[in-house]
């Protein structure tokens, strides 16, 4: 199991640079953990105007059940998203708050 | 956030002087307005080509009332003719089962029961998982007996029930296959409940549902059963646990058939929806929903992996409670497509005023004829296939593969709270089993345009199938050339002689799914000069097949190899639909190579990376293609991950059968580390699968001539087509294609 060295700053701001795409290896295996997160509660992106604007939304995992829509954030940019996302996930594994 | 407005058709492809209905749903909008409209382009994405589409004046204009309609998912089986059933008072009913839910509620394996009023008699799995048998007196007032022993998921298990009606006597029996210490798994039961028949009713008798109800005319099921059913039988005595047993056999004993109600026999008919009856009564059924079918039976012993060769050991039916073909909506307005009207993509647009749904459709040119000198193949099969597909919401674990976030859509939402829609060939049913059933006769909300999938690309910002191949439309119309559009279902029906009215044919950007009968038109008009350009990636990689009688729907097994979101069970691997052994066309004695010159060789879905000039550019053969091209990095820009060269690539493999004269004009470059060679590709585990690490995880643009004069060029790559429209259509994707396609205009043989 891999987990998560909360003393890696320098793979947080290599993320904060690049969310997406090429990433070093030992990003990459961050990221298997971060986005590897389960259901139920699993966080996604909810888009409410193309290209422009994204609720944050958690899965239930059960079928059929209505996605929670997270009252009270939205996200104008991808990059926001990923990283406001990436926080609440650290916060999660580490119980560290990310500035 | 949700959206609440959809529809679907009858047809995707029609032409002048055809009809095609429009099938509406909405939810809490009660008026909508209709047009028909020719769509040119449909892309958000900011820096794409935008919606273009013009209004068609037809009789469709006009405001509609909104209304829902209901879907009844979940397959079973029916039998019309509903007297012998009704005659019975004393009776036996048994049958082989294979349950994969057991503990999902009370589900009716066989019987003639109402759900609304609680009358008839019916062989159950009970709330307790149990084996149950119900004789309906009305509501609240069944009788029942049950064993009270849990059925074992996905252990074949005889189970049988005795119901005597002058003395109230009933016998169950519930015999498990497979045995295992510590674990009870068969008993034998008698109980005494009150005597006398069964409470009448007017439901048919019917095998893994019971009878809901009816709508639109037709009777729907309730309380699905999830599981293989194999030999029901219905006898009109009590019958003992000997004689039971005696009734297993094929074909039943001469001195049991004059027990016999009926006696089914899935092993009978397996390509059709009818079930045969194998008693002397013959009381024959039908299957409704397209339960699966070809599945192995209680009996299978794995000497023969082919059902054709051994069909008695093929007599199960597996059935779903998600199972779905037709969803059966009412027609809320209808189009005869005007003479006249020129060939191409189109779609009914309904606008809400707060919403607006395009439920697309496909005007081929009059039957028998061209309109055009190129033809763009709608790769409409391959739409299919990912129908209603729901990764977004039902996978966890897609985010890691994907490497962003998932970023789902109003049409995700609504599809997400419908599961009666239906699942794409790339999903579970709810039980665990793989769907390898398809059809259109239900609304799909991710063929839509303007969609993007919400697991491809940066945040779902990736268009797929029916929306990437909207950039090949607004292309076309941006060069202007004109186009006649044609679909796989077209193809699959008419094979060659539908092609070799082109001197040119076009695919989309991922088609993907391929019927023997496509495939061979294909490779027959490449064998008789056809040029042919492959505009995407991962093509012809899956053999697919058409049902023989019902329209819009296809089958595939994912067999032994490829890409698979689920595996088909050892011995499971030939098709219902066709007999035809399924899963890759590449072990099918058929690679992709040896047709386009490429094959599928690495996917991933963050970023796309772009192509890199290589020499055989220069070559006089293929010299054209890059006339006015300056420069060697090709595509490093586009809607669709940001380049030409990403989603699903293919490479040229002289192994695998790429011809030895296919040059290979450009080969990726900058794929992200989440790019991996395709398992097909890799024989034994290793750390070096990404395309990081393994030159061969890439795409390569190629070119070939073919028999008599014919070529074919292959972009290899699903992102291609989203890099056509980057800087207003004048850039070097856009001038490739351009240079290739009006060379293959050309009559000059190659």
């Amino acid at each position: 199991m891999t987990t998560i060295d909360a003393s890696r700053k320098d793979l947080v701001a290599e993320f904060r640079k690049t969310p997406v795409g090429h990433q070093s290896v030992e990003l990459q295996k961050l990221m298997n953990v971060m986005r590897g997160e389960g259901f139920p509660g699993k966080h996604v992106l909810i888009c409410t105007k193309p290209y422009e604007e994204w609720r944050l939304g958690r899965l239930s995992g059960v079928r059929g059940k209505a996605i929670e829509v997270v009252e009270g954030v939205v996200y104008t940019s991808i990059e926001e998203a990923e990283w406001e996302v990436f926080k609440i996930r650290w916060m999660a594994l580490t119980g560290e708050e990310l500035d | 956030m949700k959206k609440r407005i959809v529809g679907y058709t009858d047809k995707i492809s029609v032409a002048p002087g055809e009809i095609i209905d429009f099938k509406v749903t909405t939810d809490d909008i009660p008026r909508y307005h209709a047009d028909i409209v020719r769509l040119i382009s449909c892309d958000h994405d900011p820096t794409g080509s935008g919606t273009k589409e013009e209004v068609i004046e037809t009789a469709v204009s006009g405001d509609y009332d909104g209304r829902w309609q209901e879907t009844y998912a979940g397959s079973y089986a029916v039998i019309d003719d509903a007297a012998p059933f009704d005659a019975l008072e004393s009776f036996t009913l048994q049958a082989m089962v294979w349950p994969t839910t057991p503990d999902l509620g009370r589900q009716v394996l066989l019987g003639k029961w109402s759900e609304a009023d609680e009358t008839g008699y019916a062989l159950v799995i009970d709330d307790d998982g149990a084996l149950a048998l119900m004789i309906g007196d009305g509501p609240g007032a069944a009788r029942v007996v049950s064993t009270g022993l849990a059925l074992s998921e996905r252990i074949w298990c005889f189970v049988g029930a005795s119901f005597d009606a002058s003395s109230g006597t009933v016998h169950l029996y519930q015999e498990a296959m497979i045995e295992y210490p510590l674990r009870e798994s068969t008993i034998e039961l008698e109980a005494t409940v009150a005597a006398g028949a069964p409470g009448r009713n007017d439901a048919p008798f019917m095998i893994a549902a019971a009878h809901g109800g009816t709508a639109r005319g037709e009777d729907f099921g309730a309380r699905h059963y999830n599981g293989k059913i194999d030999s029901p039988r219905v006898a009109n005595r009590a019958l003992g646990l000997e004689e039971m047993s005696g009734l297993m056999h094929r074909p039943i004993p001469s001195e049991a058939q004059s027990d016999m109600v009926a006696a089914w026999d899935f092993a009978r008919g397996i390509r059709s929806t009818r079930i045969e009856d194998a008693s002397a009564n013959k009381l024959h059924g039908r299957l409704v929903n397209l339960p699966t079918r070809a599945m192995m039976g209680y009996n299978w012993t794995g000497s023969e992996m082919n059902w054709r060769h051994a069909p008695e050991q093929y007599g199960a039916i597996h059935f779903h409670h998600d199972d779905i073909y037709d969803a059966g909506w009412e027609t809320d307005f209808s189009l005869t497509v005007p003479d006249g009207l020129a060939s191409g993509v189109y779609c009914a647009r309904l606008d809400s005023g707060d919403e607006v749904d395009r439920i697309p459709f496909v005007v081929r040119p009059p039957r028998g004829s061209a309109t055009n000198d190129v033809a763009f193949l709608i790769p409409t099969a391959s739409y299919m296939a990912y129908a209603n597909e729901h990764h977004g919401v039902d996978s966890a674990g897609s985010e890691v593969m994907m490497g962003h976030l998932t970023g789902l859509k109003p049409e995700d939402l609504m599809l997400n709270e419908h599961r009666e829609w239906g699942y794409s060939l790339y999903e579970h049913h709810a039980d665990g089993s793989g769907v390898c059933y398809s059809s259109r006769l239900r609304p799909v909300l991710n063929w839509r345009p303007g969609y993007t999938n919400p697991w491809i690309g940066t945040a779902g910002t990736a268009a797929w199938q029916w929306p990437a191949d909207n950039h090949i439309t607004a292309w076309l119309d941006a060069m202007g050339h004109g186009c006649d559009f044609i679909t796989d279902e077209d193809l699959h029906a008419e094979g060659l002689g539908l092609l070799e009215r082109y001197r040119c044919v076009l695919t989309g950007s991922h088609p993907e799914y391929y019927s023997t009968r496509m495939w061979d038109a294909v490779d027959g008009y490449l064998g008789q000069g056809g040029r042919f350009m492959y505009l995407g990636g991962k093509g012809f990689y899956w053999r697919i097949a058409y049902h023989d009688e019902l329209d819009g729907v296809l089958e595939l097994r994912r067999a032994e190899d490829g890409i698979r979101d689920w595996v088909a069970d050892p011995g499971e691997y030939y098709h219902s639909f066709s007999g035809e052994y399924g899963g890759l066309w590449r072990r099918n004695g058929r690679p992709p190579q040896g047709l386009v010159g490429v094959g599928m060789a690495t996917q991933g879905f963050d970023i796309s990376g772009y192509y890199r000039r290589m020499p055989d550019a220069e070559n006089p053969r293929v010299a054209f293609a890059f006339d006015g091209v300056d420069g060697d990095i090709i595509g490093d820009f586009g809607t669709v991950g940001g380049g030409a060269a990403g989603l699903e690539l293919d490479r040229r493999d002289f192994r695998l059968g790429s011809p030895p004269h296919t040059l290979v004009l450009a080969t990726s470059e900058g794929l992200s580390p989440l790019y991996f060679l395709c398992p097909e590709e890799v024989d034994n585990v290793g750390p070096t699968v990404s395309a990081q690490d393994d030159n061969n995880a890439r795409g390569d643009v190629t070119f070939m001539e073919t028999a008599n004069g014919g070529a074919v060029f292959s972009t290899s790559s699903i992102s291609w087509a989203g890099s056509l429209s980057w800087n207003g259509f004048n850039n070097n994707v856009s001038k490739i294609t351009d240079n290739v396609l009006r060379r293959f205009l050309d009559p000059a043989p190659f």
